[in-house]
């Protein structure tokens, strides 16, 4: 508005471009390092576009690293907005997919699928999406009605559904006893691994329409932020607003762990840390949670990579022991701000 | 005369409980319209279905000629703007982006601002007065600050009605003043009309050109201050004693609520009719 202030479309390109280069250099980073030395040399080849480099470096670098970051920034991405677009609809700083449950009940329908002898695609995802949707129906269910503990409520829900399900995955793996035991107990901690283009590609034409609608719906969700009355009266339909949001969030939030596990708290990082940074306006936060939740989860799956001496961690535990605690320091924070009200 | 909201037989109902009784009356265009009434009359109720929050159980609402619901959200919020009862959560913007929310109705769905809809966000905030402030968050300010900047918002949708409710409530006096000063100049410069819902039979009294006074969700009494806020019809809405003489200003009535300690004391020029009854 005044000279101090840029305009709203230069403030998304700067923020967009400054993160846009953190995630070129978390990807690069992620390609080059590794338990094989000779990749840097084979991607500093392809860049001086060179043929001579070592077709093994050539192999590891584009068949297995590059898909791998791909996925890494999709996952990454899409979880990072879902985390936004639940704290925006349900205005809670600590809503968030994994913490409300719905991350669980997507899993829990993807072993459903899985254990039903589905394909990954369609099957499974329907399954996961189906559970992801029962899951959010039961805690926004649950939390309703006159509370007023309303905040708390909805999380105290979140826990309660997501220990169900934590028990129902433990039963359903219980009764499985083939090979099928090892693969279910490794995607469910969170594995970026394993991934050819072909999946990345798929789950990338389920994600982007998602994060499309999402900036699309971006100033609504600044809207409703104001609260619902006021909201509405500036012209959001509300109730068409929040039913796309939370569909697109869960379907998206059911894909990814269909794909990868259960990835927690990667929600609620990126979209704290980027308010800090950029601001509250979602118009700028919907590309800064894409761009930065992608580098994100590509650098903790650097971390989860390189950190052991042998082998690798599932990534789900990097995220969670980065996200955890920052989740108690959020949740302690937001007990003194309502006690200093 | 050109009315800008038409009423017929509005009845709401929230479970069994009939918060409106078949209301029916016109708002003139250009008019500053305040609804009183003890609480639970159902003035709230009143004013969202208005805007268009609460949805008619039986009965038409009419805005500008055509019926509420024949509206889209976007079509009615660029025609009325609602600022609603002082918010107690938190907002993280800053008082210039809220102002600015205002235009959304008249922008794309990304709500991408031109150089036209900062000035206009300008105007509205000098003349709320809120402008030495407009980089501030929300947060910092009191709760007089606070409802003048979500009525220059309201104000920056450039509305043909605007509906407040209870926007002095909790307000110092200055800030009271401030409100109902700066509602007039809205009607007076603007034409806009003002539709508010207040608690302060005074306030109400010194601004209103036309009152409508409510009890349990029906009409007790519409017209001029002087035409509604009589003795007889006050107490018998209100149920308690109260004086009610003419302003020291002159033209209109002003209501003084009556301790009991009061009751028998000959300093109180009771109404004559009550006097006849005490004897």
């Amino acid at each position: 508005m005044n000279a101090d202030s840029p305009t709203l479309g230069l403030r998304i390109a700067v923020v967009s471009a400054a993160l846009s280069v953190l995630l070129i250099l978390a990807a690069l980073l992620a390609l080059v390092f590794g338990s094989t030395d000779t990749v840097m040399e084979a991607l500093f080849a392809f860049f001086r576009g060179a043929e001579k480099a070592d077709p093994m470096a050539q192999t590891i670098l584009w068949q297995i690293r590059f898909p791998r970051v791909l996925l890494a920034v999709l996952v990454g991405a899409a979880l990072s907005l879902g985390g936004l677009v639940f704290q925006a609809l349900l205005r809670n700083p600590l809503a968030e997919p994994y913490i409300l449950g719905v991350s669980g009940g997507s899993a829990v329908g993807a072993i459903f699928g899985i254990l039903l002898g589905f394909s990954r695609f369609p099957g499974v995802s329907l399954t996961a999406f189906a559970g992801s949707m029962a899951t959010l129906a039961l805690v926004l269910m649950l939390s309703s009605g006159q509370s007023v503990l309303k905040k708390d409520s909805l999380l105290l829900a979140g826990v309660m559904v997501n220990a169900f399900c934590s028990a129902v995955i433990t039963f359903l793996i219980s009764l499985t006893q083939d090979s099928r035991l090892h693969n279910i107990i490794y995607w469910l901690m969170g594995d970026l691994g394993q991934s050819g283009m072909q999946q990345v590609g798929l789950l990338a034409a389920m994600l982007v329409p998602c994060f499309v609608l999402f900036f699309a719906l971006s100033h609504p969700m600044n809207l409703l932020l104001m609260g619902k009355e006021m909201a509405q009266t500036m012209g959001v339909n509300i109730r068409v607003v929040t039913l796309v949001l939370l569909v697109a969030t869960s379907f998206m939030v059911s894909a990814t762990v269909a794909n990868c596990g259960l990835l927690g708290f990667v929600g609620l990082v990126m979209p704290h840390l980027l308010r800090l940074l950029v601001g509250p306006d979602h118009r700028v936060l919907v590309p800064a949670c894409a761009l930065g939740g992608g580098a994100f989860m590509v650098l903790c799956d650097l971390l989860a990579r390189v950190l052991p001496r042998q082998g690798e961690m599932p990534v789900g535990v990097i995220t969670a022991m980065i996200g955890a605690p920052l989740f108690i320091y959020l949740l302690k924070r937001s007990g003194s701000d309502a006690n200093r009200r | 005369m050109q009315t800008v909201v038409d009423i017929e037989e509005l009845s709401h109902f929230y479970g069994s409980f009939q918060a409106l009784r078949e209301l029916s009356f016109s708002v003139p265009k250009g008019c500053f319209f305040i609804v009183i009434g003890p609480n639970g009359s159902g003035k709230t109720t009143l004013l969202k279905t208005l805007a268009g929050i609460a949805a008619p159980a039986s009965g038409a609402v009419s805005i500008l000629g055509r019926p509420i619901e024949r509206y889209t959200r976007k079509g009615l919020a660029k025609r009325l703007a609602f600022v609603p009862q002082l918010p107690s959560e938190e907002f993280p913007f800053r008082v210039r982006d809220i102002v600015l929310m205002g235009r959304s109705p008249h922008l794309g769905v990304l709500g991408l601002d031109r150089e036209a809809d900062r000035g206009i966000a300008r105007q509205a905030m000098e003349f709320t007065g809120v402008e030495s402030f407009s980089a501030r968050r929300l947060e910092q300010l009191s709760g007089g600050e606070r409802q003048r900047v979500f009525i220059a918002r309201a104000i920056c949708q450039e509305p043909e009605i605007l509906l407040l409710d209870e926007p002095t409530a909790a307000l110092d006096l200055a800030h009271q003043v401030r409100i109902m000063d700066l509602m007039e100049r809205l009607k007076k410069d603007r034409g806009v009309t003002v539709i508010m819902v207040s608690h302060d039979v005074n306030l109400a009294a010194m601004y209103a050109d036309r009152l409508l006074l409510m009890r349990e969700g029906a009409m007790v009494s519409i017209g001029s201050p002087a035409e509604v806020l009589t003795y007889e019809v006050l107490e018998k809405t209100y149920e308690c004693p109260l004086l009610v003489d003419e302003s020291p200003l002159g033209g209109v009535p002003r209501v003084t609520v009556v301790p009991r300690r009061y009751m028998d004391s000959d300093r109180v020029p009771l109404a004559p009719d009550r006097l006849d009854n005490s004897d």
